[in-house]
């Protein structure tokens, strides 16, 4: 999977971007009442009734919370251990080729390698209270680093040439040439980063079963058959991850603006 | 101090760009550079401006001193605002002076726009007012004018002069009228 964007494509696209529109959320909730209805099992298909009755007598007690927090500073941590060190290394690929083909193979093989082999393998290094930190690092890593080095790699060479006979300093070529080229690709590789350390962050702790995690109550919801608690947990991971993914596009643009006034 | 420039060479590949090129350009004046298009005006200037190696020749009175340019391309950082832009180059100048020199050149209205959002025109006047600005004693000029209508080009050029006066400048143009404006010493040919 090739994750780098295209600066072309982001500029000659003209199509709409998607849109989350109320009455197609309403339509697709209806048709899964409407299923859940049919089917009369909610072991097979809950409704999305019984979901929210779940959801909110969870959401009175302490240890729902307490899981959230679990999941959120260590799958958090994580990405933004990812972001930090895929940049640095971003940098330094950029400025020195042996490194880049040092790291080549590695990133490859963590693209290509499923996300299962890796968490079973770290289980066995790594406690499985903290091995959702190390699995959300390992699947971001590889898309900062490839966005990042592609985004340096394409900044204008007219502009740098341009700072060069001006004489600007290094540190105000990096923040108004370099950043201001690079952010499109880092703020790609951010949203799509978000998106992975949450899959693969749950799903290390699915496997790992760390206490007091999401990822432990979606295991018991499955050991048990108690589909309720699995939709409601599942609801709340996409939730806490689109918040959280919001949280971070807007940290980054704020740093933007500051960082491109004059 | 003169700047030399005794027999440069470059070419790429097979062609030549420049063959045995000499002159001798005074300080504080300007210089115009006039050729047909291809003849390797903007290899000299590149040249001139440390972008590009000669491949043989030598260049002396240009170490220490301080380069601006308006280059064929505007090379702006396009979400920044004109101001911006100009403040990148030239810290030292104020908002309003930057502002007023701005109206000068007939750029009001558009301060605080990011520049993608402005016209050619617009965007190659704050090109050039960036040059202006800087703190220079060298100024590389590639065909500054060019794309600006008759209007626009008369007041920008006259700004010019009077902000480059007591400057070295090198000035590239297919027009005479432009050299003669901007007082060019000397008219260098290339062949």
């Amino acid at each position: 999977m090739n994750f780098t964007l295209s600066r072309n494509a982001s500029h000659t696209s003209d199509h709409r971007p998607p849109r989350l529109r109320l009455w197609s959320v309403m339509l697709w909730l209806l048709v899964w009442q409407l299923g859940s209805q049919a089917l009369g099992q909610e072991i097979l298909l809950v409704s999305p009734v019984s979901v929210l009755v779940r959801l909110s007598s969870l959401i009175r007690t302490f240890p729902f919370w307490e899981s959230i927090g679990f999941s959120l500073a260590r799958i958090s941590l994580g990405f933004l251990l990812a972001a930090f060190w895929g940049t640095l290394f971003a940098a330094l690929a950029a400025r020195f080729a042996r490194f880049q083909d040092l790291l080549t193979p590695l990133i490859l093989a963590i693209k290509a390698t499923p996300v299962a082999s890796f968490i079973i393998l770290a289980l066995i290094w790594i406690p499985s209270r903290n091995l959702s930190v190390f699995i959300s690092f390992l699947m971001v890593f590889p898309v900062m680093y490839s966005n990042v080095l592609g985004g340096i790699q394409t900044t204008s060479r007219e502009l740098l040439e341009m700072a060069q006979v001006f004489a600007l300093p290094a540190g105000r070529t990096i923040r108004y040439i370099y950043i201001s080229q690079i952010l499109p690709f880092f703020r790609s590789a951010c949203t799509i980063g978000l998106g992975l350390c949450w899959k693969s962050g749950i799903a290390a702790e699915v496997i790992g079963i760390p206490d007091g995690s999401i990822g432990e109550k979606l295991y018991n919801a499955k050991i048990f058959l108690n589909t309720p608690d699995l939709f409601a947990w599942t609801l709340v991971i996409v939730m806490v991850s689109l918040c959280f993914e919001k949280l971070v596009l807007r940290i980054l643009d704020t740093c933007v603006r500051y960082l491109e006034r004059m | 101090m003169a700047i030399v420039l005794e027999k440069l060479c470059k070419a790429y590949g097979n062609h030549g760009v420049l063959t045995d090129f000499s002159a001798v350009v005074p300080e504080g004046k300007v210089t115009a550079i006039m050729a047909p298009s291809g003849q390797g005006k903007t290899t000299l200037l590149r040249i001139l401006m440390g972008l590009e190696t000669p491949d043989s020749g030598k260049i002396s009175g240009l170490s220490g001193k301080k380069f601006s340019a308006v280059f064929q391309e505007n090379r702006l950082c396009d979400n920044l605002s004109p101001v911006s832009n100009i403040r990148l180059v030239a810290p030292e100048q104020k908002r309003s002076q930057i502002i007023a020199a701005m109206e000068g050149v007939l750029l009001a209205d558009c301060f605080h726009q990011p520049v993608r959002e402005l016209s050619g025109g617009m965007r190659r006047r704050v090109a050039i007012l960036r040059a202006l600005l800087a703190d220079y004693d060298i100024l590389f000029l590639d065909e500054p004018f060019k794309g600006l209508d008759d209007k626009t080009r008369q007041v920008v050029i006259r700004d010019a002069k009077l902000r480059s006066t007591g400057k070295t400048v090198f000035l590239i143009t297919h027009d005479p009228w432009e050299a003669q404006i901007m007082e060019a010493c000397q008219i260098l040919t290339l062949r």
